[in-house]
């Protein structure tokens, strides 16, 4: 297995390796509940929680873990802190479990958790899984948040529930739709690939050469 | 976050008791994950006795605030069951409160009926829309209208309830009953209400749960509301 340093296994969640705009997992959420800045925060917090909570129990109890059944005990222990974080929203946070509806629970199935714990957790201590589930977790959050930014600033002319144009603003209302989703994700990744190729374009950089020749 | 920690550590004591053998037991494949779903079980029973009290509260102090928003000038209110398709205020004895059908009756501050506020949940365009409402039985004009709950779409269905030019559409005329008509195709006829552009699932659906509720209410409701203090205008006072 190829060796990373902390800080590696911190910042490749949030840029190299960003679960959304990278490695394209999570998508569901990314694409479903981003029509508001209030709701990308809310829905990236409870996924914060339950990928956190997970790493730490998973990479603590791998050792007795069998293979054969990990990937049902990942998704119990999943599951379980989805609940969780879903009677604990709708007990301490109840306008924010009503705006996100059903996507709460449905943070268990959001393959960018059961990734990490798959590629990392059980496979590393508990220090570095902690480490990258927050990478990852920052990663997941400034995605859905870019994405809920640009949703909401075109699709209700508001952000963070501010008026910014005024009452004349006519919203481009399709940006709140799902197809809005797609759209903003789709020029998201443009701009992300745009970036990549200028890199490589560059004098290589050694740090980057390593972690793409790793990945 | 602490205290979320602080709950997963006794996952993995008992965890460590499973014996570990080479190569992996039929057993031991079960016990592990009988092991850990006891252990989500726990957790989850743990954390939901905790919260459902607070949950539960919410909801009823949320209960309480609509009624008093869906029938302005109410200021106190009876709940009254619907017992053997007439009302009461009191349940038959071991009866689960929960099992029984309701209405809100308002008195205004001289103890004159006000209204009488409902509530109804019906399949939206994704899942249940629970609202509750208010209408005046003398005019038969909705006199407040709440969503209490809505899984719908947002930044398009929940328009039923942030659109406001379509919810004040609501409270021109009497609501008997109102008819659902496509922006701009309204012939003017009273109780016409405008349904919305990209939620039209969801803004006819909210018209319909109250035709459907003022349908099974009102024979009810003509009937009479069994009156306790007031002398109110329209209601038969029974002894």
């Amino acid at each position: 297995m190829r060796k990373t340093t902390p800080s590696q296994d911190f910042i490749r969640g949030i840029w190299n390796e960003n679960p959304v705009l990278i490695q394209m997992l999570g998508l569901c959420p990314a694409l479903a509940v981003t029509n508001t800045v209030k709701n990308a925060l809310a829905m990236s917090a409870a996924t914060f929680f339950v990928i956190c909570c997970s790493s730490v129990l998973i990479s603590t109890c791998k050792r007795f873990i069998p293979n054969e059944v990990r990937i049902s005990a990942y998704i119990l222990v999943i599951a379980t802190f989805v609940t969780l974080a879903d009677m604990m929203l709708q007990a301490y946070a109840p306008v924010q479990h009503k705006e996100l509806g059903a996507f709460i629970a449905l943070i268990v199935v959001n393959c960018m958790i059961l990734g990490r714990q798959e590629a990392f957790s059980a496979k590393n201590n508990v220090y570095r899984s902690l480490l990258d589930a927050i990478g990852t977790g920052i990663g997941f959050t400034i995605a859905l948040v870019m994405m809920g930014g640009f949703r909401e600033i075109l699709g209700t002319g508001t952000f963070f529930d501010i008026s910014l144009f005024g009452p004349n603003f006519e919203p481009w209302v399709i940006m709140v739709l799902p197809a809005g989703g797609f759209l903003t994700l789709g020029f998201i990744l443009l701009a992300m690939g745009y970036i990549e190729q200028r890199k490589k374009a560059k004098p290589t950089e050694t740090e980057t050469e390593a972690v793409e020749a790793s990945s | 976050m602490t205290e979320e920690i602080q709950v997963t550590g006794p996952d993995t004591s008992p965890e460590q008791e499973v014996p570990i053998k080479e190569p992996v037991s039929t057993f031991r494949l079960i016990a592990t994950l009988a092991v850990a779903g006891t252990l989500a079980g726990l957790l989850i029973v743990l954390v939901n006795q905790h919260t459902k009290p607070i949950i539960d509260k919410y909801k009823a102090e949320q209960l309480q605030k609509a009624v008093y928003e869906v029938l302005p000038g109410t200021d106190r209110y009876d709940t009254y069951y619907l017992v053997d398709s007439s009302l009461s205020m009191t349940l038959p004895e071991n009866a689960k409160e929960s099992e029984y059908k309701r209405v809100y009756v308002g008195y205004d501050a001289d103890r004159k009926l006000n209204g009488v506020a409902m509530s109804r949940g019906e399949s939206g365009f994704q899942d249940v829309i629970m609202i509750i409402f208010g209408v005046d039985t003398n005019t038969g004009k909705l006199k407040g209208m709440k969503v209490l709950e809505s899984k719908e779409t947002p930044g398009l269905g929940d328009k039923i309830f942030k659109d406001m030019v379509y919810v004040n559409q609501f409270f021109a005329g009497p609501a008997t009953p109102l008819i659902p008509v496509k922006p701009g195709t309204g012939k003017g006829l009273p109780g016409e209400i405008d349904t919305i552009t990209g939620a039209t699932i969801s803004s006819k659906k909210l018209i319909e749960i109250i035709n459907h509720a003022l349908e099974e209410w009102k024979p009810i409701l003509d009937q009479g509301i069994p009156q306790t203090s007031s002398d109110s205008a329209n209601a038969e006072v029974t002894p």
